[in-house]
């Protein structure tokens, strides 16, 4: 499959800075694009002021700005309405929203919360704690050696004492889809809830929350070419409905006494203090940015990027993917390890020359363990990518070894 | 683009260290750990009269946490004490990018990882050796 001509680096203005690099760690923050940069700016400079709470007409713009891109975000993930999104930092606070506000009211002693094996630190450790502190117990849900979880698997571990479920969508380091729709069901059937991490999914393909029936969704705006530091967490508005608020402060009570208060209601009930509009409308940009371009061909663009860069890795010895064979149950994650070289060095030989990836065990820790593998290395493809970087990635690996002192 | 400090220095000392064994007789030993690469080593040494006699040592981790131990070890072995616990001093300034090319001169091989200043995420792993003995000998009073 032959990439698009369209140069989509052009858009990005730190690949002007930086025209020799190849930026292969989109999984842990994307690039930002022009676009988004200036609608950021443009906010600050035009229609800054403190939202939901002014009563001047340049405030009632901020607030404009800063709803707008809730119903932005409603429509990009398929919600029913602009009260179940709620704007946090990024999707570590959204699960943690989650776990301290829904998980606090509904867990009791004995119950049990799954977790797949491969979940980011920030959808297990809110579980472990709340876990010790309920007297609850942490059960994991684990994968096959590809990476894979079926509906099957999921069936056989929950039991009528299973709660809550929480899974990536994406796994941020085997970039395999699971089958959130199925887990949804059996989930249900079961009365469990299901929190669906979808930091690594919902900047690369569509996600529409009713279709996949999950109760709260989490993502970052970072990782979608949006600015760092806003965040969603998406919920069924009857689950937000009774649940308490997270943070208490600001801008998120309805009347307050010196022995009470009644909260606001929903979104702004879970939205204490200032929030990020500047954030917000970054996102509101991105999404756009995003729409502009079509799912399909962000898709067509990391699939086809992922094949060749896979196809020229099995060729390499000495250098084992982790997870699946198959290109396209990567989703443009590809981790890796390279027979006596350790992911630290490596990445900074690939620093060496102008290849940006990850190394470490990129928040997974569990998994790694399951794995028995003590760290690796993650290279992540995004759609401003392009053939040259690939290139660039798998020459620097192909004299890795021979780098490091290796014969070859 | 950064300084290779891949230099042959560090992947031979890697591939092929000369302290790294089991030290018998040993006066005293050390865990070190370096938890962002995973890195770990067990310092041994052999102290006679306030002259290290013999030194090893055994672990897992990076090249750099690996390399830089040995280089150590083939530094302050037949030095006294003292002296090692002030060439680990250099070496730490070194790190930091605060040494004259003078005391660098007085590192000798270790001289060679001085381009790691540029890595902050790397300096753990270089000092790793030379922090564990430091804390060793200060322990020893």
């Amino acid at each position: 499959m032959k990439l698009s001509e369209r140069n989509y680096k052009a858009d990005f203005p730190v690949f002007e800075q930086y025209p020799d690099i190849a930026y292969l760690d989109s999984t842990a923050t994307s690039q930002k694009p022009r676009q988004v940069i200036e609608a950021v700016a443009e906010y600050y400079r035009s229609e800054n002021a403190n939202p939901l709470r002014g009563l001047y007409s340049l405030a009632v713009k901020a607030t404009d700005a800063y709803e707008n891109a809730r119903a932005a975000v409603r429509d990009f993930i398929g919600a029913a309405s602009e009260r179940e999104i709620i704007f946090t930092r990024n999707a570590t606070e959204s699960l943690n929203l989650v776990a301290c506000s829904y998980g606090r009211a509904n867990i009791r002693e004995g119950d049990e919360i799954l977790v797949t094996i491969s979940e980011h630190h920030s959808n297990f450790l809110p579980w472990q704690i709340l876990a010790k502190e309920k007297n609850a117990r942490l059960k994991f849900l684990k994968c096959s050696e590809s990476g894979e979880y079926t509906v099957e698997m999921l069936e056989k571990a929950l039991t009528p004492r299973t709660k809550i479920f929480a899974c990536a969508q994406i796994s941020n380091v085997f970039g395999r889809l699971n089958p959130i729709r199925g887990f949804a069901e059996v989930c249900h059937k079961n009365g469990t809830v299901i929190v669906c991490d979808g930091a690594q999914s919902v900047p690369h393909l569509p996600v529409d929350v009713r279709e996949l029936g999950v109760d709260f969704l989490a993502f970052s705006g970072h990782k979608m070419l949006a600015p760092m530091g806003i965040g969603v967490l998406y919920g069924r508005e009857e689950l937000l409905e009774q649940m308490p608020p997270f943070l208490y402060g600001g801008e998120m009570i309805e009347y307050v006494t010196l022995c009470g208060a009644t909260f606001a209601e929903l979104p702004h009930k879970f939205e204490a203090g200032t929030v990020n509009a500047g954030g917000a409308v970054g996102l509101h940009a991105a999404i756009d940015y995003i729409n502009a371009l079509g799912f399909e061909e962000i898709g067509r663009r990391e699939q086809s990027l992922t094949r060749l860069m896979m196809r020229e890795m099995a060729e390499i010895p000495h250098v084992h993917i982790i997870g699946s064979d198959d290109p396209d149950e990567h989703h443009g994650i590809v981790t890796f390890t390279v027979d006596d070289v350790h992911p630290h060095d490596a990445a900074a030989i690939f620093d060496e020359a102008g290849v940006a990836v990850r190394a470490g065990h990129h928040c997974a820790q569990p998994l790694h363990k399951y794995l028995n593998l003590q760290s690796t290395v993650r290279a992540s493809i995004a759609f401003y990518n392009d053939e040259s970087d690939v290139h660039r990635f798998t020459d620097c690996l192909r004299t890795m070894r021979g780098r490091m002192g290796y014969g070859e | 683009m950064a300084n290779s400090f891949y230099n042959e220095i560090l992947t031979d000392h890697n591939m092929h260290p000369v302290h790294k064994h089991e030290l018998a007789a040993c006066s005293c030993t050390r865990d070190g750990v370096n938890p962002s690469c995973g890195d770990e080593i067990t310092l041994n040494l052999r102290i006679e009269n306030g002259v290290i006699s013999d030194g090893s040592f055994t672990g897992s981790g990076c090249a750099v946490s690996q390399a830089s131990a040995d280089i150590m070890l083939d530094l302050v072995i037949g030095k006294t004490t003292e002296e090692a616990v002030r060439l680990s001093g250099i070496f730490t300034k070194m790190i930091r990018g605060e040494c004259s090319p003078e005391e660098i001169d007085e590192l000798e091989e270790a001289g060679a990882l001085q381009d790691i200043s540029h890595m902050p995420a790397r300096v753990k792993c270089a000092t790793l050796g030379w922090r564990t003995i430091t804390e060793m000998i200060n322990e020893q009073g």
